[in-house]
């Protein structure tokens, strides 16, 4: 059986946003992408990586400066009318209409489609039915997104984009979006989503895209980006620092037994290994023979924050997140 | 009847936007019908004021005392000269009846009312003693309707009201929409663009009506005002009109990202309009060198159309030609406004 042509392919996107008086910027610098019918799939990177300027292009709401885009076999320019009909878009940031209540919220989406599925079981996918007669301005921020992501679905569309659809929500509204998406992907439709969080993507995700200053700069599962990097275990630790004895460079300890990977991080040290069994021991027991001091030791596994780590040698720091919570 | 047509849908949530903001409604309807309360009120026709008339307290003015109390045009004050010549300093009287060698009238020539004071009071006392007219005249009076000021006022006001309608009903909401990303959301749909025009300015059209309706009853009802038009032709008048205005808004609102943006647009747009298009008084009285400038304002245009439509009743076939100017301007307006118009 052939395999259904891909949902979106892109190459050699570029955006280069020009503003009088200011040096030009790149936001793209020749990103290409791949998106398999049926799958979800990521775009994952820090702010200003490009991810809502490549979602958008995607989208057909802003004009690449170069590149080449299809989606659905289609073409934005050529086809918009049918493409809009069988694709469904919640952006970064709307505030729908405060003084409309849901139902009419939904009803006025719903108009625009030719075929769309039925307000009432679009109410029910995701949970807002008690809340059908509410107002917008009465509603919370994640039944506000829950609704936003509701009129992306209203068209039944084969392809569903959504950008950072739970930045900035409590630990609920999240799991209730990933469910709304989890239940689109197992209609055998396809998503496309950008986030900044790591975990989103890896419990969501079938596939991930990690974006960094305007292209891709790795592409695969989960679990293959994780593997990509060596080790399945990081251990970390800090030690005491007291003279004569100076703390050792992050090299003292990359001969240990299965580490993959070293590094010095602010306060101590970081080691990706493939047997945390074997290594933990050896570790000790050389600290002991140098007298260092253990202050802290914890190990875990490895996750698409240390992917990216790996990959681009920065963290996406916790600042900015900061920036997008409530 | 399709289950969901997008015209239907997209005119029902524009309207019920509208009548959801209390704020919206209120200066839509209640401030134009308390702003006409308020001047007609401030301006309503009174009887000529009496003329204020002091006399001093001396026994040879006696009868001109009895003659000018006798009298309903006249409001008097007795008391000594230094009272008299105080209350006409303090512009309580208009004029002074005094007595040293003979009967002295006293006022201010630099008052526009002591000339016509002293012409009063003359005349009374001059009759009472016994003169006669030497040409026999006859006065008629007549206070034509629709010549007070209320009358002037009313269109006017429709007029203010129309331009600020437009404007703001469209223009405001429309960046409003932007700043929200609901217009950018909108275009992400498979929406038709003209749709999305047409119950904008339909339901501005909607709205118009009760807006007209309000103050021509209130106008009517209070303060007797002159409606000499039939209705088809100042709802012609008055609809041309607010298409005009929808479309200044819309071009006003087609690029702005920013409230104040638009804001300020509107304003320095309504500003010359408020002051030179003959709201409260006639755009006729500005030099002759601005008229062409004036003239050529759509709210000037509208509110020409209005007077001649409401006040003499005209034809809309005599109102053409401002008529043609107001079509003008929205419509090339619109169209400016659907090239330009920035969705994102």
């Amino acid at each position: 059986m052939e395999a259904a042509s891909p949902a979106i392919i892109c190459g050699e996107l570029r955006k280069r946003y020009v503003t009088r008086g200011q040096p030009p910027v790149d936001a793209l610098v020749g990103l290409d992408l791949t998106v398999a019918s049926g799958e979800c799939f990521g775009l994952l990177g820090p702010n200003g990586a490009g991810k809502t300027t490549t979602i958008e292009i995607l989208e057909g709401l802003l004009e690449p400066t170069s590149g080449d885009v299809q989606v659905l076999n289609m073409r934005w320019g050529d086809d918009d009318e049918s493409l809009r009909q069988r694709i469904g878009i919640s952006l970064q940031e709307t505030r729908l209409a405060d003084k409309l209540t849901v139902e009419e919220t939904l009803r006025l989406f719903r108009s625009f489609y030719r075929n769309g599925c039925e307000p009432r079981e679009i109410l029910d996918a995701v949970s807002l039915f008690e809340k059908r007669h509410s107002r917008i301005d009465t509603l919370s921020g994640g039944q506000k997104q829950r609704l936003a992501v509701a009129c992306a679905l209203l068209g039944c569309p084969e392809l569903l984009f959504l950008d950072e659809p739970t930045t900035g929500l409590d630990p609920q509204s999240r799991r209730e979006i990933w469910d709304i998406i989890r239940r689109h992907r197992e209609r055998g439709r396809t998503t496309l989503l950008t986030t900044h969080y790591m975990d989103e993507a890896e419990r969501l995700c079938d596939r991930v895209a990690v974006v960094d200053l305007g292209k891709i700069i790795a592409v695969g599962s989960p679990s293959e980006l994780i593997h990509r990097i060596g080790g399945e275990h990081v251990i970390q630790f800090g030690l005491k620092d007291h003279t004569p004895n100076a703390l050792p460079d992050a090299k003292f300890f990359c001969d240990l037994p299965s580490v993959r990977n070293c590094n010095a991080e602010l306060d101590g040290f970081q080691l990706t290994v493939g047997a945390p069994h074997e290594c933990i021991p050896a570790l000790v027991g050389r600290l002991s023979a140098h007298r260092l001091e253990l202050t802290r030791l914890t190990t875990r596994h490895v996750s698409l924050e240390d992917v990216f780590v790996s990959l681009t040698g920065r963290r996406l720091t916790t600042e900015e997140l900061a920036d997008k919570a409530p | 009847m399709k289950r969901y047509s997008p015209n239907r849908e997209l005119f029902l949530c524009r309207m019920r936007m509208f009548y959801r903001e209390p704020d919206a409604v209120f200066w839509t309807y209640g401030f134009p019908v308390l702003l006409t309360i308020g001047l007609g009120v401030a301006f309503r026709t009174k009887p000529p004021d009496k003329v204020q008339v002091a006399i001093q307290d001396a026994t040879a003015l006696g009868d001109i005392q009895r003659t000018l109390q006798g009298d309903q045009a006249f409001q008097t004050f007795v008391g000594t000269r230094p009272q008299c010549e105080s209350w006409l300093r303090k512009g309580e009287a208009d004029i002074a009846v005094l007595y040293a060698d003979g009967v002295e009238y006293r006022s201010d020539p630099t008052r526009p009312e002591a000339a016509i004071a002293r012409l009063k009071v003359d005349e009374a006392i001059q009759r009472a003693a016994g003169r006669t007219d030497a040409v026999a005249t006859k006065d008629v009076q007549v206070t034509a309707p629709g010549a007070r000021y209320v009358d002037f006022l009313i269109p006017g006001l429709l007029g203010m009201n129309l331009m600020g309608g437009g404007l703001w009903g469209i223009g405001f909401v429309t960046v409003d929409m932007r700043i929200r990303k609901l217009l950018k959301r909108l275009v992400a749909t498979p929406m038709h663009k003209r749709d999305f025009f047409l119950s904008l300015i339909g339901s501005r059209m909607v709205f118009t009506v009760p807006e007209v309706l309000l103050l021509l009853v209130t106008g009517r009802l209070l303060f007797n005002v002159a409606i000499e038009g039939n209705a088809l032709n100042i709802a012609v008048v008055a609809g041309i009109g607010a298409l005009s205005f929808a479309g200044l808004g819309l071009f006003l609102s087609s690029r702005a990202r920013k409230i104040e943006t638009i804001s300020g647009l509107m304003n320095a747009v309504m500003l010359p309009m408020w002051i030179f298009s003959g709201i409260f008084f006639s755009s006729k009285r500005f030099p002759d060198l601005l008229q062409p400038f004036i003239q050529a304002l759509p709210l000037t245009q509208l509110n020409n159309a209005l007077r001649a439509v409401i006040t003499d009743g005209a034809s809309l076939m005599s109102q053409w030609m401002p008529l043609s100017i107001l079509a003008a301007y929205g419509l090339v307006a619109f169209v400016l406004a659907l090239r330009w118009f920035r969705w994102t």
